[in-house]
């Protein structure tokens, strides 16, 4: 159990869980950036109030809403749909598992032995279950995707900065409330110590996340697509951590196992 | 049996933190590049010109929850 084997089961695990995320991405979620993109075009005659269209020849920006009839996704983008939807989800799907992965195992080693009573395996959930809540869901409360058709390029930089703002403070205020849990064990036990931390980390990205500013653009895209969309890609992200969750607690709980029975022979010999 | 076997299970070993520290440290840099390009890359920012990376990772960028457009 050093950083190496937790990095080498995170990596595993991480490719393991962008494999899935990219599966059941490209099996439900597709067919929504579909509908959209394929809305998207159907309404490009309806006035653009949030063109792309900057101007220049060399903006060749796929989403361009082109005022120009017969712009399409397919037609004017360099990367094709079907290699958007294929290649080039795979790539962000496995990138996005690894590095959550690494990171997520690096966190369970840290956190090995540093939580309370929790096993290896229970240390190890742990921290993938705060992961998925606190870099995924919580951003996702506040700051839901949304399918292409939808954005104003103009807003671009406010919402990238709002986004990734929002997902460092809920990040930091997960791994606060992680320690807290942890210094609360001894004063509160078990139940008490979660609860404490889980209020302490809901009050503070509940409070943060009702004074940022809210994000709608949405215009008059239809609901049903929207909630589609925004459905299938919270459950890719549960599916790339659920899956990364389960790799990463079965490697490290066998790695402690033979740990234990590596101490155990040991300690047998030691005693004839 | 030895006697060894009935004794208090050993605390869990922990990894001290000096040791986790590079790893760490080095992960996070890597991290931010990998959601950077992933993420924002030629939408909110462009290192690049063009719009190659973005639409490369524009499914996922959309599916995994990041601004776009």
């Amino acid at each position: 159990m050093t950083p190496r084997t937790f990095l080498v089961h995170g990596l595993l695990a991480g490719l393991v869980a962008g494999l899935a995320a990219f599966l059941v991405a490209y099996v439900v979620a597709e067919p929504q950036v579909d509908a959209a993109i394929a809305l998207e075009e159907a309404g490009s005659a309806e006035p653009a109030e949030h063109s792309h269209a900057e101007g220049t020849a060399a903006h060749a920006h796929e989403h361009d809403h082109g005022e120009e009839a017969g712009h399409s996704h397919g037609e004017g983008a360099e990367v094709s749909r079907s290699t958007q939807s294929t290649w080039g989800l795979a790539t962000g799907t496995l990138l996005l598992g690894s590095v959550l992965g690494g990171g997520t195992a690096l966190g369970a080693a840290f956190a090995l032995g540093r939580l309370g009573g929790l096993g290896a395996r229970a240390s190890t959930a742990v921290v993938a279950l705060a992961g998925f809540v606190a870099t995924s869901l919580v951003p996702f409360l506040k700051y839901p995707p949304t399918p292409p058709a939808v954005g104003d390029g103009e807003t671009i930089g406010e919402r990238t900065a709002l986004y990734f703002g929002f997902w460092a403070i809920s990040l930091v205020a997960g791994v606060a409330a992680v320690v807290l849990g942890r210094r609360l064990l001894e004063p509160f036990g078990g139940l008490g110590a979660v609860v404490a931390a889980t209020a302490a980390y809901l009050v503070v990205v509940v409070g943060i996340g009702t004074a940022l500013p809210t994000v709608n653009e949405l215009g008059d895209f239809p609901a049903d697509v929207l909630w589609y969309f925004r459905r299938e890609s919270l459950l890719t992200v549960a599916a790339l951590w659920a899956v990364l969750g389960v790799v990463l607690t079965a490697l490290v709980g066998r790695d402690a196992d033979r740990v234990v029975v590596a101490q155990q022979r040991r300690e047998a010999a030691a005693a004839l | 049996m030895p006697q060894a076997t009935t004794a208090v299970p050993a605390a869990l070993p922990q990894i001290p933190v000096a040791a986790l520290a590079p790893w760490a440290v080095f992960f996070a840099l890597l991290t931010t590049v990998v959601l950077f390009f992933v993420g924002a890359e030629q939408g909110a920012f462009s290192v690049f010109e063009g719009t190659a990376i973005h639409e490369w990772v524009h499914d996922a960028r959309h599916v995994m929850g990041y601004p776009c457009h």
